[in-house]
């Protein structure tokens, strides 16, 4: 079937402009002057003590964040996976049917709920509880982060559960292990490439969101993401704005080596 | 028992996290006070006016025209691709497979910022066609995820097996080949149909001004308050992609009962 390569030329055409060329288009700004000169300053900027410090709290929440993701998407895939479906797109079709009201104003729900007068307060009010403060902290941020992104970890961690043999864990269970040890020595090993890709698939949209500080953090937090958006959207110097984008790139380079590391031999084509 | 009590209502928690803000969303589109945190009463004027309203129609239109075109481009270069990429050996395959990485794994406020930048260097104009483009740009890497893993050893055998039985290539192809891989490229088709719908951060950086997606619509509008038709607009489209969805899968049951025979 060797006559068939033409048929890649599209896709390889196409990403090469739509792809490959940008990537390099945002090198070049980035280490260019308004000029045109060669210059390191938009790429030093990162050590402005006002970038830094968002950069600092992105990485921050974005941490925070994945690690609630994980902690809560583990034990709900293995649930999942208890349940024995045997219609895998039903599980998908939950998770991602969310995603049909569209993001932004999903978002803006959560200023409903953690809101001063919002759902959770006058509850709390019901209950002649004191009020909480929510909005426009950076934990109202990570619940944003948490809510959006939460679909990304469970739907990779419940893939690679479902991957894995009955015949493993009966085995494990006939040489005397204990269910703690089967999960410990099988299990969660065997899961181990599906909580990598979730890890990467909720770190890098989380570190590098600008919509959800906007919308649940008022202009009290800014992230990374902000001052980038706002370097190409106000200030227009997109010099800057590129310098910082190859800042932030590093860190999403970083992760996907990792991803790739632990995802050799499904060729990365497991992610959901 | 007590073990399953326990998950299924965990289960329940993270479902009700998860849909808690929708259902909060469809309360408003039915409020008849226009402030989000204050309920007025029972309405359906939002529903009535939204068809009136000649910007949010307009922008549904945007919306639905570059998800559903982007989607079916994306399928039709992503199928082609893994077609090919399929027969081919270990390093140019790595090498493709990992460009289609990029575009997903990559943050989408960089891919935007690019695909910003690529428009302008070339003075192409940012508007419907920038950012039709840009949805195929990312939609490519669902759809090859989706249908790489369907095209197996298997079905390159079968299909040598239907050539020499006499079979011409065509033939052999949209029976043998297509059928099996059909699955994987409505799903991928779909995926890429919902991610261009739900998407925001690269319409925003690759739109013109004056161009409009319900998307770009919301983000202007999240600071000077949204508009009700807005809430009821996001129902409609919530309520109908869940029915079609139900549909669907009721479908694929009958199917998945049949299939051990088909099979054996």
């Amino acid at each position: 079937m060797n006559t068939k390569k033409w048929l890649s030329y599209p896709y390889t055409i196409w990403m090469g402009i739509f792809v490959i060329i940008p990537l390099f288009i945002i090198i070049y700004y980035g280490f260019t002057a308004e000029g045109g000169g060669f210059t390191l300053s938009n790429i030093s900027l990162i050590t402005d003590p006002i970038n830094l410090a968002s950069l600092w709290l992105s990485l921050e929440l974005s941490l925070v964040s994945t690690a609630i993701c994980l902690l809560l998407a583990y034990p709900l895939s293995l649930i999942l996976h208890g349940m024995k479906l045997k219609n895998n797109s039903f599980i998908i079709m939950i998770f991602i049917l969310p995603m049909w009201m569209n993001f932004l104003l999903r978002t803006l729900a959560w200023q409903n709920i953690l809101e001063k007068t919002g759902v959770i307060n006058t509850f709390l009010k019901l209950l002649h509880l004191p009020a909480l403060d929510l909005i426009n902290t950076p934990g109202a941020i990570i619940f944003g982060m948490v809510y959006n992104f939460l679909p990304f970890m469970i739907l990779p961690i419940y893939n690679s559960l479902s991957k894995i043999s009955d015949d493993y864990i009966n085995a494990a269970r006939d040489l005397g292990a204990n269910s703690l040890l089967t999960f410990l020595k099988v299990i969660l090993p065997l899961s181990l490439p599906g909580v990598v890709s979730g890890i990467t698939m909720v770190f890098v949209p989380s570190l590098t969101t600008f919509v959800i500080s906007d919308i649940l953090g008022g202009s009290k937090v800014v992230l990374i993401g902000n001052i980038i958006e706002q370097q190409f959207k106000t200030v227009n110097n997109w010099h800057t704005g590129s310098g910082l984008s190859l800042v932030l790139m590093v860190f999403i380079l970083f992760s996907m080596a990792i991803l790739t590391k632990y995802d050799k031999e499904s060729e990365g084509k497991n992610i959901w | 028992m007590v073990k399953k009590f326990f998950s299924r209502f965990y289960l329940g928690l993270i479902l009700l996290f998860l849909y808690a803000p929708i259902f909060i969303l469809i309360i408003l589109s039915f409020n008849k006070s226009k402030s989000r945190s204050r309920w007025g009463g029972f309405t359906f004027t939002w529903y009535h006016n939204l068809f009136q309203d000649e910007a949010i129609m307009e922008a549904l239109r945007n919306t639905l025209i570059i998800a559903l075109l982007a989607a079916i481009i994306a399928s039709v270069i992503g199928t082609c691709a893994c077609l090919a990429i399929s027969n081919m050996k270990k390093i140019p395959r790595g090498i493709l497979l990992g460009i289609s990485n990029v575009p997903m794994m990559n943050a989408d406020i960089v891919t935007g910022i690019s695909l910003m930048l690529l428009f302008i260097a070339l003075n192409y104009p940012l508007s419907f066609s920038s950012i039709l483009m840009s949805h195929i740009t990312f939609n490519i890497p669902y759809v090859i995820l989706s249908v790489m893993p369907r095209l197996t050893r298997q079905n390159a055998i079968i299909y040598e097996a239907a050539r020499d039985l006499g079979a011409t290539k065509s033939y052999a192809f949209f029976k043998i080949i297509l059928p099996d891989i059909f699955p994987g490229i409505l799903s991928g088709f779909l995926l890429a149909f919902t991610m261009s719908l739900d998407d925001f951060v690269i319409t925003y950086f690759t739109k013109g001004a004056g161009f409009d997606t319900l998307s770009t619509i919301i983000y202007t509008e999240v600071r000077k308050g949204i508009k009700p038709e807005m809430y009821a607009l996001s129902t409609l489209l919530f309520i109908s992609i869940l029915i079609l969805l139900v549909l669907i899968n009721r479908k694929k049951d009958k199917e998945h009962g049949e299939k051990p025979l088909r099979n054996a």
